[in-house]
């Protein structure tokens, strides 16, 4: 080695070396010394629970909005569908709060129970039917939301889930398929539908604007919804990244100097696009994926259309996935 | 009018000219377009570029449009491919000419009516225009089979270093037969689902059905087609580059016949993605065909710059041997770019097929498609810069300028593909809660190695449009130089 460098830095022709940049050895220090400090600076670690700002949205959580059965446009290529029943969904996302709650109450009645650094519920399996890349989900307990995820807004004292501080209304991340479901279950309600979310941010056939890619019309500019980069509040792209904004947020309020537009979907549903994906009941043939719809913090704004698709298994966790139900 | 004429006559009718012609609007075109995504977006730039320029975008139509611009820029890179492989290789004039011709007109109304009309408003005129210039590219590769039919006794060689059958069939030529032949049917497996969604307007990109279970065959030969292409276009341009180097020896009879051979595997491969299920063990086969073939040509020209450089030297050192490798970086680049393409594109896509249930089906689609992107344009600016290797050699830069230039090209981009890499990779290693400190540094690393890049470029097309309006520029040089004349 040491015969190398000499060979390279002292025996070498006088001129190449001096006109070949990879020989120059202060350009090569200082590309040494960029690249050092650069890596230093994506390594420096990311304080998840640094102070964030609280706003009362003033939306009501337990609120529904009505969807009437009828025809919608659906998907990208503006498809006639229809959906033959009346069916209502929750107008906010599910928050933390909302979550806290439901796993204090099924815990202590047992139809949830701690399983090391998880929480898991009963699922009763789906049907193999041997597609490619399927993988089986057999009747069992199934994880709900992992208690070791630095990202989850829960804590956990053994017995008890509490919120942490700030986030009562932002909504429930870091959360399972099976841990969606297992809410709406508990209440007797349900995942919606992929189409019943479609119908729900897209609204009827009638009228100008029902191909909107968007909940609340055909464009989108940043104070529309909390999607990456979208510069909202509650983001930091110097270390945190996008976080999510309060449920609701995004109602015509001003926060703080920050404005915002009223992005209600036609049927007056909120945060249909951006802050959480949205996991959906569907499950399809020969696949164990499940879809989820809207977009989030962490996605550019193309992925807020209302056709737009995710997809991951049912064990899946996420800060940018969350759920609402439907009945 | 005559000092107009005789410079058209440069730009479109030399290969020089054309080569030109072609890097300038990929140059225009990505400078202008890249400010629509990425970063540029997140800065707010795409919205006054989009109001400065008048573009219309709508939703709903952004794949579409995608997938045009693609198509345009693609279509350039290919015509340049076409003009250097005119060049390089010997047919007759009438060929030549009809060929440069063709592709030429073909590629600028692919580009400038296609572009038109995916961000101007729907001029449908526009719209028949930029097929109509797909179809001139596509007669334009029918020509070019034709011409470079290698069993034509003109092109017979009897050079025993350059491989040839024992009628004197040569080899290499077969191999550039054979990745025009399997490049005009594979147009097919694009054109004809191209046909059927297109007319509907019902485009998709492929990475967003990669998921589905079942898939129509249409959508599979779209999958097929968008990988076939890039990999022809990828062996084109190790064909060329062993040209350019005077790649012969025993090195070069195998390699032109696993060259040859690979290409038709990985063509059927990816064909046969329509009807079966383990094409990709065909494509396998084809693709470690065509890899080391490539790798031959990378021993050879390692070898030779080895040699040359130390030829002077009775007993050379390792490090003047590693000197002498890397003293030009216009020839040590494109080969060294394909070595590094193994890190960055066949290593990863390798790995993500070998561990796909395990990794890649684990993270949501939405990443999965993060690491399908990144992997195929990371090849695709590979092959642009063994590209720009090439031009700035065959301009004669010289002395520090070509140096800086190599060098500029080849750190630059590299650290761009090694940023990219390592982001699509990123789940591997990182949380999605604690991603963002990393994700800004290559952010930042990628965007500076490929903006520097095109900095670079915009230098080298703002010298030789200055050149241009020089009585005695280098372009009277270029404007009767053909390519083979500077094979060494």
């Amino acid at each position: 080695m040491k015969r190398l460098f000499y060979s390279m830095s002292l025996r070498g022709g006088r001129s190449s070396r001096q006109s070949n940049p990879l020989f120059n050895g202060r350009l090569l220090r200082a590309f040494a010394l960029a690249m050092t400090l650069a890596l230093l600076a994506s390594c420096q670690p990311v304080d998840l629970n640094a102070s964030m700002p609280a706003f009362d949205t003033g939306a009501d959580t337990s609120q529904w909005s009505f969807i009437p059965a009828g025809e919608f446009v659906h998907g990208q290529h503006n498809k006639e569908a229809v959906i033959d029943h009346d069916y209502e969904m929750m107008t906010y996302p599910v928050t933390t709060s909302q979550y806290a709650e439901f796993l204090n109450a099924s815990l202590a009645n047992g139809i949830v129970k701690v399983d090391g650094e998880k929480i898991v519920g009963f699922y009763p399996g789906d049907e193999y039917n041997g597609g490619k890349h399927e993988e089986r989900i057999e009747a069992g307990d199934w994880m709900l939301i992992p208690l070791n995820d630095p990202a989850l807004r829960l804590e956990f004292d053994g017995k008890t889930f509490t919120v942490k501080d700030g986030y009562e209304n932002h909504p429930m991340t870091v959360v399972s398929w099976f841990g969606s479901r297992a809410y709406c279950d508990y209440y007797s309600w349900r995942l919606p539908t992929e189409m019943e979310w479609e119908k729900a941010a897209r609204g009827p056939t009638a009228g100008p604007g029902s191909d909107r890619p968007f909940p609340w019309g055909g464009e989108i500019v940043r104070n529309n919804a909390n999607y990456y980069a979208s510069r909202d509040p509650f983001e930091d792209m110097s270390s945190l990244g996008s976080r999510t904004s309060p449920v609701g947020f995004y109602n015509g309020q001003t926060y703080d100097g920050y404005v915002t537009i009223d992005s209600p979907s036609p049927y007056g549903l909120y945060d249909m696009a951006g802050n959480v994906w949205q996991w959906t009941a569907d499950i399809y043939d020969q696949q164990h994926y499940r879809y989820m719809r809207g977009g989030s913090k962490d996605t550019y704004e193309m992925d807020l259309r209302i056709w737009v698709r995710n997809n991951a298994g049912p064990t899946y966790v996420s800060p940018g996935a969350g759920f609402r139900c439907a009945r | 009018m005559q000092f107009v004429k005789i410079r058209f006559n440069y730009l479109f009718t030399s290969t020089k000219g054309l080569i030109l012609v072609a890097i300038a609007m990929i140059g225009m075109v990505t400078a202008v377009w890249g400010m629509l995504s990425g970063p540029m977006a997140e800065l707010g730039v795409r919205e006054v570029v989009v109001r400065l320029l008048g573009m219309k975008l709508i939703q709903a139509e952004r794949e579409g449009r995608i997938i045009i611009l693609y198509h345009s820029i693609a279509m350039a890179v290919v015509s340049i491919e076409v003009y250097i492989i005119t060049s390089l290789l010997k047919m007759k004039e009438f060929f030549k000419s009809a060929i440069n011709a063709t592709i030429t007109v073909g590629y600028l109304f692919a580009m400038i009516f296609g572009m038109g009309f995916a961000y101007f408003g729907h001029n449908w005129a526009f719209h028949g225009l930029y097929i109509f210039g797909l179809s001139l590219i596509f007669f334009a590769g029918i020509i070019l089979a034709v011409a470079l039919n290698p069993w034509n006794p003109e092109y017979y060689v009897t050079d025993k270093n350059h491989a040839h059958t024992k009628k004197g069939v040569s080899v290499e030529r077969i191999a550039f037969f054979t990745m025009a032949v399997a490049t005009l049917g594979s147009t097919l497996f694009g054109a004809i689902p191209g046909s059927y969604f297109g007319n509907g307007f019902e485009v998709f990109l492929a990475e967003n059905v990669i998921r589905q279970p079942h898939k129509t065959y249409l959508e599979d030969a779209v999958i097929g087609h968008l990988h076939i292409m890039l990999t022809l276009i990828a062996v084109a341009l190790s064909l060329i580059v062993g040209r350019w180097l005077d790649f012969k020896g025993k090195l070069h009879t195998v390699s032109m016949h696993l060259m040859w051979t690979g290409t038709i595997v990985i063509s059927l491969g990816a064909w046969s993605v329509v009807i079966v299920d383990w094409a990709h063990t065909i494509i396998y086969v084809g693709s470690v065909l065509v890899m080391l073939s490539a790798l031959m040509l990378v021993i050879f020209g390692w070898g030779k710059f080895i040699r040359e450089g130390t030829a002077h030297i009775t007993k050379p050192t390792i490090g003047q041997k590693i000197r002498a490798l890397v003293s030009d970086p216009l020839k040590f680049g494109p080969l060294w770019q394909m070595v590094f393409m193994n890190f960055t594109v066949s290593g990863v896509g390798i790995f993500m097929a070998v561990k796909l249930d395990e990794i890649m089906r684990v993270i949501p689609w939405r990443e999965e498609r993060i690491t399908l992107t990144g992997h195929w344009h990371i090849l695709s600016a590979l092959i642009a810069t063994i590209i720009l290797m090439y031009y700035g050699d065959m301009v004669g830069l010289k002395g520090k300028v070509r140096q800086w230039f190599g060098w500029g090209i080849l750190v630059l981009s590299d650290i761009a593909f090694a940023s990219v890499t390592i982001f699509e990779l990123k789940r591997l290693f990182i949380s999605e809660a604690e991603q963002q400190p990393l994700v800004n540094t290559l952010m930042i690393l990628a965007d500076l190695g490929l903006g520097m890049l095109l900095v670079i470029l915009a230098m080298l097309m703002i010298w030789r449009l200055s050149d241009l309006f020089k009585k005695q520029g280098r372009w009277t040089e270029e404007i009767d130089h053909e390519l083979s004349q500077e094979v060494k």
